[in-house]
């Protein structure tokens, strides 16, 4: 089962496609296709498009799922595309020439976000070959370590993978550790004044407020971590007790998932993005008559809007057509906003013609969060029917619960945020001065499925080797702090 | 990119957690015989076993108080219809779903896990003498045939000897040329594979004392009893035999659902049970189980020396096993004591008290490998 080449046809069809999105100022690397059959794709989607991954059953049972799904009709995967440089694309053998040039489109909008997109800038575009690499470093500890033993270890590991920075890369955290560190102040410099101004010129209040200050400092410094540490797999590597093929595998983990999570973090904008220009390069160019109804029928099949879901192709595409749209008739900034007539805003038309342009900037600069909450209008809320959901316990079933934009675009954000992870810090790696693990988690509203964090806890455990907490708040018992130990799990309550 | 091995690698994980999901099933089986979850979800050869706990577990957000965004028509108040509406995070196709996870298993390897984690010997059948099909083998040579399975090497070899013979061979020039009579067929001969056939009469009591719970009780025990004769015999046939105060065979529906009113004779359902035998299964061909459940009571005691006598001296010597299960709930002499005074190594009998005990009751039943 070697991949074949491109064969002719389609090869030309690339190039021309690509020459149109060129002319529109798409700005992608080399890509290359590879042409698939069904099975291949669904095996290479299973490696998340890397055909050489570590050994590992998750990968299986995805390949499970997908077969039965693509068995039922339930989907079909017409192409993936992933980030690396020259860029890997797959293509379905049996997709019609049609689809083949909608896709072909579609993937230049990805690879040209995965160049532009500043979330992207950091990831490993040779993450082919690290993979294979990390396949076979895990493959040499499963020939030397036993496959349970290493599974083991994976497995806990995976269990934490969500438990990273997301905005590490570009973020500097703390300062560089100094070589010598600074002297320590031990009372509170006093401005030079006469005696009798001295309590004006300097306060009683501020100075015994500065010696408070100076104090929570010096208790800070005995903390480990000084400040809480949000990259808890990377704290782990550094400081939980290891073998060095394990600290491997932590790091290897760790890695793969920074390498996935702006992809996490750009969904919407990323498909919308691509939809954008398949969608462009397609009717106004690439389209042949006969093509039409083909086309229309697979392009409405992607933008499909789900009752009650929402379709990251369709929102992502509609909102940058939107800012198109507004961009191109100037409307936007104060004077628009001031403006609360609804028919002059619908008639606004500055002819800016800025439209494209501001596009392309949304595409370098933008995450999901911010895309969202800069560019999701009020009116664009209501044209698009969107609503906010919540569970009814009483009915067993859920609901509309509101469809105020607020609500809506507030619950929007809240899942986009730390793409939709609960947001977890190392607090102290040594409670209670008996080495053990503390966690908190930053609740915000929505509590942690129990079951699963006991389970995670467990892993955490596993590699922490002491016991480990995790501080929470669960609806009706207020603060919690769950713990596992050698003695198992255990929970009370803080308040 | 080279793909050859990913096909390779893709199995070695796909067996991997296939194993897993394996183990779970075994760890879990206990629970799985308990609770019925099985039943129903059951086709011709395969069972979809729901696998909670397979998920690699993370820190996340509880579903229920998370809600959503989504898109479409509707007030507030309006149901999303039944389930889940899926991740309105934009993350669809991202992850799979929060779903418990459900994976087909064949019948043949449920019973399998049975057999290990429980410790059941294997079935020696009796009666080789029914023979179903056979292997179809190539092995000799004809004269005759389709000429798709001419044999080349056979037929020059032929035309050599008679070439030969009749002094046509010319070493110099060693032309064989075949003529009709050379051609020679490959032809096959039919191995008969001996198959041992099996045949289950479930008899129950349905007076009015056996409630739904009983009825429920029986038919996880029943359904547990299938999957593992099944597994051991190739083709197995189950009668249902339902008796109050007198019997009748009924089909497998009406067997667990029937409800009558009457009083308790045993008896008149192990009479039914012996006339069926003898006029449709000779206990030379058929590897003959019984299994009879109830709920202890019966009518006067002279029936319970009548049961004892058709077990002993028609039932017990012709069937590889009897089982008697007595779910809970009967009052006053119960027919298990009866039972119990019956020494012979093809008698098994259990008390089933609840959903708990189904697991021991197999292993009573099962576990004497007959």
């Amino acid at each position: 089962m070697i991949a074949p080449a491109l064969p002719p046809d389609l090869a030309e069809l690339q190039a021309e496609i690509e020459a149109y999105a060129r002319e529109y100022g798409l700005d992608f690397p080399e890509i290359r296709y590879q042409m698939l059959d069904y099975k291949t794709m669904n095996l290479v989607a299973a490696y998340d498009g890397f055909p050489t991954r570590y050994p590992h059953w998750r990968f299986g049972m995805e390949y499970e799922r997908l077969s039965k799904s693509y068995a039922y009709g339930l989907h079909r995967i017409y192409e993936m595309v992933i980030n690396t440089d020259p860029c890997y694309a797959y293509l379905l053998v049996s997709n019609l020439r049609v689809d083949q040039k909608l896709v072909m489109a579609h993937v230049c909008g990805h690879a040209d976000f995965f160049k532009n997109n500043l979330w992207f800038a950091h990831t490993n575009r040779k993450m082919l070959d690290e993979m294979a690499n990390h396949a076979a470093r895990i493959r040499s500890y499963i020939n030397r370590y036993g496959l349970e033993a290493v599974e083991q270890f994976l497995d806990a590991c995976l269990s934490l993978d969500n438990l990273i920075d997301i905005h590490a890369p570009g973020v500097k955290r703390r300062p560089e550790v100094e070589d010598s560190p600074p002297e320590e102040m031990t009372a509170i410099p006093k401005l030079k004044a006469k005696d009798y101004m001295d309590p004006f010129i300097n306060p009683p209040e501020y100075i015994a407020a500065q010696q408070q200050k100076l104090q929570a400092a010096r208790e800070q410094r005995k903390q480990f971590p000084e400040q809480p540490e949000r990259d808890v797999l990377l704290f782990l590597m550094h400081y939980a007790p290891l073998e060095n093929w394990q600290r491997d595998i932590l790091g290897i983990v760790r890695e793969e998932a920074y390498y996935f999570a702006p992809q996490r973090q750009t969904k919407i904008m990323n498909e919308g993005w691509a939809s954008y220009w398949h969608s462009t390069i397609m009717t106004q160019r690439a389209l042949k008559p006969e093509e039409l109804i083909d086309y229309a029928d697979h392009h409405a099949g992607t933008i499909a809007a789900h009752p009650g879901r929402l379709n990251p192709y369709r929102l992502g595409l509609e909102l940058f057509r939107d800012i198109e749209d507004r961009w191109n008739r100037g409307a936007f900034g104060p004077e628009y906003e001031a403006c609360d007539s609804l028919e002059a805003r619908r008639n606004w038309d500055r002819q800016l013609g800025l439209g494209r342009e501001k596009i392309f900037e949304v595409r370098r600069i933008y995450n999901d969060v911010g895309f969202i909450d800069a560019f999701l209008t009020e009116d664009f809320a209501r044209e698009h029917k969107l609503f906010a959901f919540a569970y009814n316990e009483r009915q067993e079933q859920y609901e509309i619960s509101s469809r105020d934009f607020q609500e809506i675009k507030r619950k929007l954000l809240f899942q986009l945020t730390n793409f939709g992870q609960p947001i977890i810090d190392v607090v102290d790696a040594n409670y209670e001065n008996r080495g053990e693990l503390y966690l908190v988690h930053r609740h915000e509203g929505i509590d942690l499925d129990v079951p699963f964090a006991e389970a995670t806890l467990e892993n955490l455990h596993f590699i922490w080797n002491r016991p480990v907490h995790l501080e929470t708040v669960v609806q009706d018992s207020g603060r919690v702090l769950f713990s596992f130990g050698p003695d198992g799990p255990r929970q009370r309550k803080l308040d | 990119m080279i793909y050859f091995s990913v096909a390779h690698r893709i199995d070695q994980d796909a067996g991997r957690f296939r194993q897993i999901v394996r183990g779970q099933v075994r760890r879990n089986l206990r629970k799985y015989m308990s609770n019925g979850e099985l039943i129903g979800r059951q086709g011709k050869d395969l069972v979809s076993i729901p696998v909670p706990q397979i998920e690699l577990p993370h820190f996340r957000f509880g579903q229920k108080q998370m809600g959503g965004v989504g898109q479409g028509d509707g007030d507030v108040g309006t149901p999303l219809g039944p389930g889940n509406p899926g991740d309105g995070s934009g993350e669809a196709g991202d992850q799979p779903g929060r779903h418990i996870l459900e994976v087909e298993m064949s019948l043949q390897e449920l019973a399998e896990i049975l057999g290990e984690e429980l410790e059941l010997p294997r079935i020696q059948p009796k009666g080789k003498r029914n023979v179903e099909g056979g292997v179809v083998r190539y092995t000799g040579i004809r004269r005759v045939g389709p000429e798709s399975l001419r044999s080349f090497k056979r037929t020059y070899r032929a035309a050599l000897k008679r070439q030969l013979a009749a002094g046509l061979y010319n070493p110099e020039r060693p032309i064989v040329i075949p003529i009709r009579d050379d051609i020679r067929y490959r032809s096959w001969e039919v191995h008969p594979r001996p198959q041992s056939n099996a045949v289950i009469f479930y008899m129950m009591d349905v007076s009015g004392s056996m409630t739904r719970n009983k009825k429920e009780l029986v038919r996880l025990t029943a359904f547990w009893i299938d999957t593992w004769l099944r597994a051991n015999y190739k083709n197995l046939e189950v009668r249902y035999i339902v008796h109050d105060a007198a019997a009748k065979e009924v089909d497998g529906h009406t067997f667990y659902h029937l409800r009558e009113s009457g009083g308790t004779r045993i008896s008149s359902a192990y009479q039914l049970c012996r006339k069926i035998m003898t006029e449709e299964y000779d206990p030379e061909d058929w590897n003959l189980y019984a299994f009879h459940f109830s709920d202890g009571e019966n009518f006067g005691g002279s029936d319970d020396e009548l049961c004892r006598e058709i077990l002993e001296e028609w039932l017990l010597p012709r069937v590889n096993l009897f089982g008697y299960g007595q779910v809970p709930g009967g009052y006053g002499r119960m027919f298990l004591d009866t039972i119990k005074k019956i020494e012979n190594e093809k008698l098994a009998y259990a008390t089933i008290k609840n959903n708990d005990a189904i697991y021991d009751t197999i292993k009573t039943f099962l576990g004497k490998g007959l």
